[in-house]
């Protein structure tokens, strides 16, 4: 093992490449890869920068801001008794409408915030903000997602009053929100029936990352060949844990059993 | 691509470290550590690597990411596996309920720098 990072060979492949574009080639793969090989062999070999060199150990999580980041919304949304959900799913499975029927019908009850990420365009919020609900539109430009600090600066904005209920509409993209906390109480992912049922396999960190899956647009069941059980089948395999609820927010069909759900989860005291 | 934005926090971080150096330093290498589970693609990192480092203080320096391997352990049978895939079942017990230990890293493990003490340079330019 290499004394100096805890490298050791085993189970790790080590790639390289320079900004030139150009990868180091096969020839400095083989050189570093020997190395690690004859470190786990050996004694301990220590990786000796020259004398003007050093060599820091940061030893940190990549998106370290940005999960700091989110632990302070979280901080927040627990500070003011809030909950906070993060909704995901693929462009087109039907966030916004369940979050508009969703208002529609318990907005008298519940105080509703929502911020809404997209890459263009702040036609989301144009249709929340017609049903009286607060608003923030967040374009992320060439962004596929959102980050904790997009939702910091929306919450500013927002100013959500305590004990409500904040919905963050993350952008249409089953693959890139899954790695980014807002600090969320819990995130939700949207799948429609006129996706295929095998989405989980194919998007796993979604699924493995969500606690709640909304299987939306139901009332098209009959005219479509859509397995609703090798959905659920496929989903547990990557995440056993996974809650299912089967609604349609055009019909209106199942949302009694979402309001149900987040009531409980409101309830609830905040996860550690 | 996330991988972009993983880069962008890559720099900032290593920024960040280079501004607490008393030197004039140059980033050499960085070494990241990437589980095969951790939901990036190094290929993406390694295409979009030298546009996005453009003027920054890895403009010159080499990435190394080292793979770890996914592995998790069998919440019913106990048993320790190697995994490819969140989907992955046990294979002794087939059960999907699953520990995952390893394989989810996303980490900046090291930065190698080029130091010249601030003074040296001061003389080298008098």
């Amino acid at each position: 093992m290499c004394a100096t990072c805890g490298c050791s060979g085993d189970g790790h492949k080590l790639t390289t490449f320079v900004p030139t574009g150009k990868p180091r080639n096969i020839g400095a793969l083989q050189v570093d890869a020997g190395v690690m090989v004859q470190a786990a062999a050996g004694p301990p070999t220590i990786h000796a920068p020259e004398p003007s060199k050093t060599l820091i150990e940061v030893e940190r999580d990549v998106l370290d801001k940005n999960n700091r980041l989110a632990e302070r919304n979280r901080g927040y949304f627990e500070a003011r008794n809030i909950a906070a959900f993060n909704l995901v799913s693929s462009p087109g499975s039907g966030k916004t409408s369940i979050l508009e029927r969703t208002l529609l019908e318990r907005g008298t009850q519940t105080k509703f915030y929502v911020i809404e990420g997209d890459q263009q365009s702040a036609r989301d919020a144009e249709r929340i903000a017609a049903g009286g609900t607060p608003v923030v539109q967040v374009n992320t430009g060439k962004g596929c997602h959102l980050e904790a600090n997009m939702v910091h600066e929306a919450l500013r904005q927002l100013d959500p009053a305590p004990g409500s209920v904040v919905f963050i509409e993350n952008v249409g993209n089953l693959v890139c929100p899954s790695m980014f906390d807002l600090g969320e109480r819990n995130r939700v992912v949207v799948i429609s029936i006129t996706e295929g049922e095998d989405k989980p396999l194919k998007y796993p960190d979604m699924f493995r990352s969500s606690q709640l899956c909304l299987i939306n647009k139901m009332d098209l069941l009959p005219y479509l060949k859509f397995d609703l059980d090798a959905l659920k089948a496929f989903a547990r395999q990557v995440n056993p844990e996974l809650e299912f609820i089967e609604l349609s927010a055009t019909t209106g069909q199942g949302m009694e059993n979402w309001y149900t759900w987040l009531n409980n989860q409101k309830t609830q005291p905040h996860p550690n | 691509m996330h991988e972009l934005s993983i880069i962008h926090s890559i720099i900032e971080t290593v920024e960040a470290t280079v501004a607490e150096q008393d030197a004039v330093v140059e980033v050499e290498r960085v070494l990241l550590q990437i589980g095969d589970l951790a939901g990036v693609e190094v290929e993406n990192l390694e295409f979009l690597w030298p546009a996005a480092v453009q003027g920054t203080v890895l403009q010159q320096a080499e990435c190394a990411v080292e793979r770890v391997e996914a592995r998790a352990v069998c919440l019913d049978c106990n048993g320790n596996f190697a995994l490819k895939n969140y989907f992955d079942a046990c294979p002794v017990c087939g059960s999907f309920w699953k520990e995952v230990k390893t394989g989810e890293e996303l980490k900046i493990k090291s930065i190698e720098l080029c130091v010249q003490p601030a003074d040296a340079v001061a003389t080298a330019t008098n």
